[in-house]
């Protein structure tokens, strides 16, 4: 017996703000995927808590598959900001502003 | 209240904890390292939800390889953390406001949906039998995610050359 299920979902939606609140907040393309990649995790959690509650293989099946879609996305998106930062010198979206 | 139950809210507080120091670091070096915390406080809990392959594997992919790559990219490049004023008000404000809301929307739903009072109890799925099922019922996903692999892979080496053309 561990918890009710319900408990592992507050903790999954509380981990998805805090990434959806670093996502939009912080004004540092870095600090934004990050901000992604915590979200990707929190719905991970969900993934495994579910495969638990269920007691089916399927939601590890799952999470293991977001793993490697969350290290396609982060090689391209930290790839995409060494150009950008090649380009323009420097991390501030803000910044990006070459078609005004 | 059993033991596996004080590991969940122990390793919950750690998770959550963290995760909330490496968002609101200023210096980025330390809120990578943060989040290795986090990430490890998410392996033990696939370890407590009997995922021990998947444990094993956060620990490898997401503390090993994706925050080591981007300390790499932090530490290639020259990042200057004063110039960032850090939160203000006028963009956390209605995010915090949201987020609140959500909160408690979803602390009602969830409380209140007939499914979530199960209990989960414990189980444990050994790494042959999940290695076994996921070949046999998803092989073509992995193929798909193998090719997607092979995408970022082409797409960053292309990315990253050396000399960018001028003209987009």
């Amino acid at each position: 017996m561990i918890v009710p299920f319900g408990h592992v979902l507050i903790l999954a939606g509380i981990l998805f703000l805090i990434g959806i609140f670093c996502a939009v907040v912080r004004r540092n393309l870095i600090m934004i995927v990050l901000g992604v990649e915590i979200m990707l995790n929190a719905a991970s959690i969900v993934f495994v808590g579910a495969a638990l509650r269920w007691q089916h293989l399927e939601g590890q099946v799952f999470a293991l598959f977001i793993l490697a879609v969350a290290a396609a996305e982060v090689s391209v998106g930290l790839a995409l900001i060494v150009y950008a930062y090649r380009r323009t010198g420097s991390f501030d979206p803000n910044v990006y502003n070459s078609l005004k | 209240m059993t033991v596996y139950s004080i590991i969940f809210y122990v390793l919950s507080a750690i998770i959550l904890i963290t995760t909330g120091i490496a968002i609101t670091r200023r210096n980025l070096v330390h809120a990578v390292v943060y989040l290795v915390f986090s990430f490890f406080g998410s392996a033990m809990m696939f370890y407590l939800f009997g995922a021990p392959l998947l444990a094993v594997l956060e620990v490898i992919i997401y503390a090993g390889a994706i925050m080591i790559l981007f300390l790499f990219i932090i530490m290639m490049v020259k990042v200057e953390a004063s110039e960032e004023r850090l939160f203000p008000i006028r963009q956390w404000l209605p995010m915090a406001l949201m987020g609140v809301v959500y909160l408690i929307m979803g602390t009602v739903i969830v409380s209140s949906a007939p499914g979530s009072q199960v209990t989960l109890e414990i189980a444990l799925a050994k790494p042959k039998a999940f290695g076994e099922y996921l070949f046999q019922t998803h092989w073509l996903v992995i193929e798909i995610v193998s090719l997607l692999l092979l995408v970022a892979l082409i797409g960053a080496l292309y990315l990253g050359r050396k000399k960018p053309a001028d003209d987009i």
